[in-house]
């Protein structure tokens, strides 16, 4: 059985606890053991907090990667804001005068961090250590008909250099998993673009925000979609509470529903849509409906 | 005072301070790009929130190389982008434009330009080690979910809290945050 440190962040457990639950049983059915990071923090939010003050943010995530040092596990997270302060300090923290400077700050509070603790996003979980066939084999119900809107998001590819996961102009992993549930990835204008919600715009300029996710719906919309997919926990608050704010404010009448990676992976391999959290989002989960699902052998 | 277009004189310092103050974070040689910026514009061309906002991310570059620093410190454009990375991927030169805007940021943040709104989630990690409070709600959810009611991070562990305030106060960053409260 395989075993990683769960890194939860803040999102995920504070506002979308279906994402949690969704990931922790479909790890579970996978055989995938997660372990808790008692006492972990923001990982610190690269955008938001990293635009404050790099040095604190590295040292907070130095902190957050020791835990999982001490438990002897490498991490695994589902927000790619998360992944991207996670995986850089892990990267940066390599440099041994720099892991030497974030030290002396933890020896403070009686902690060390030896460097080398692999951040891996569950996307890579999914993708290499459970593997497309092991993934196919738990297919209980195949999402025919299911018109998808894939929105990988920015920080699980990018800085391409140090996240290492290939070009980020055309990415197909999200596109492959839709299919593999039977689904369909829909293409739409600008897919690569960002949410919005990342570098603090969310927080210091929720209109600005607002305005990315109203774009990216559109287009969406103008493809045909019944729902939006997305790898990330904070692009999934961006799309599923942005969009009620949209309309709130009168910009938006029809709402797309949104699936983290691991409810759609999770509603496929037969799981009930409320053991995963879909009635937990902001709009509710009209596809159902049109896939006749009313619930689940598990 | 505001170094209006017409009086600025251009200067290396800006470039050198963003240097010097990224170098503690991320490779110099990787910094040093910065001096390659040629003004092509595939930066601002591919940048989504230039697309709505006032913000030029290859102006706020040339502002840096020619040293007008309250004119790069002192807008809102600084806190448009969203670190999608477009512009940094993208450009020819390989110029670090999105780890430059985060240090430049950082200058700003010190010297108390941040926003109101900025500083609530800095007060919210101070205070509770996240940047967004655990409501009612969200333990109800939770609960219903068959997860435990407060997470097992430093909501859970005032232990945990304790340090990463130590911290905090240590490398400077509590006063900062307080600093800027006022």
């Amino acid at each position: 059985m395989k075993k990683y440190a769960f890194f939860l962040g803040c999102i995920m457990p504070l506002r979308y606890p279906g994402i949690e639950a969704a990931t922790r049983l479909v790890m579970n059915e996978f055989q995938i053991d997660l372990l808790e990071m008692n006492g972990a923090t923001c990982c610190p939010a690269p955008g938001v907090l990293g635009s404050f003050d790099l040095e604190n943010w590295l040292v907070i995530g130095a902190r957050n990667l020791s835990i999982a040092e001490q438990l002897g596990l490498d991490i695994t997270l589902t927000c790619n804001g998360c992944y991207a302060s996670l995986q850089e300090a892990s990267v940066i923290l390599n440099d041994k005068e720099r892991r030497g400077r974030v030290n002396a700050l933890l020896e403070k509070v009686k902690r060390s961090y030896g460097g080398g603790t692999q951040v891996k996003h569950v996307v890579e979980v999914l993708d290499k250590d459970v593997g497309s066939e092991t993934l196919k084999n738990h297919i209980t119900r195949q999402l025919k008909g299911l018109r998808v809107a894939a929105h990988y998001g920015c920080h699980y590819l990018k800085p391409t250099k140090i996240r290492a996961h290939g070009s980020s102009e055309r990415p197909v992993f999200l596109d492959d998993l839709v299919s593999l549930v039977g689904a369909e990835s829909v293409p739409y204008k600008d897919k690569n673009i960002c949410c919005g919600a990342g570098g603090g715009v969310r927080s210091g300029e929720p209109l600005v925000a607002l305005d990315f996710t109203l774009e990216k719906v559109q287009n969406m919309t103008a493809a045909g979609v019944d729902c939006i997919v997305t790898p990330c926990v904070f692009c999934h608050l961006q799309f599923d509470l942005g969009q009620t704010e949209l309309r709130d404010k009168g910009r938006l009448k029809e709402r797309v529903p949104v699936l983290y990676i691991t409810q759609l992976l999770g509603l496929a391999m037969g799981l009930s849509p409320e053991k995963l959290g879909l009635y937990d989002n902001s709009v509710p989960p009209a596809y159902l409906e049109r896939l006749g699902i009313t619930g689940g052998n598990k | 005072m505001k170094d209006s277009k017409a009086n600025r004189v251009p200067s290396w310092n800006l470039a050198k301070e963003v240097m010097s103050r990224g170098a503690r974070i991320y490779p110099l040689e990787d910094l040093n790009t910065l001096y390659e910026c040629v003004q092509c514009g595939t930066c601002v061309g591919s940048c989504p929130s230039g697309r709505r906002t006032a913000l030029r991310i290859r102006s706020m570059i040339r502002g840096i190389q020619m040293g007008y620093r309250e004119e790069v410190l002192d807008t809102n454009d600084l806190w448009s982008c969203t670190t999608c990375y477009t512009c940094q991927e993208r450009c020819p030169r390989d110029v670090r434009v999105t780890e430059i805007v985060k240090i430049v940021r950082n200058i700003a943040f010190e010297e108390g330009r941040a926003k109101e709104r900025h500083l609530v989630v800095a007060n919210n990690f101070i205070k509770t080690g996240h940047t967004i409070p655990l409501n009612e709600e969200g333990k109800k959810t939770r609960v219903k979910l068959g997860l435990s009611p407060v997470p097992p991070t430093s909501l859970l562990f005032p232990e945990a809290l304790a340090e990463i305030q130590e911290i905090m106060r240590t490398d400077g960053f509590y006063n900062k945050v307080i600093r800027d409260k006022k």
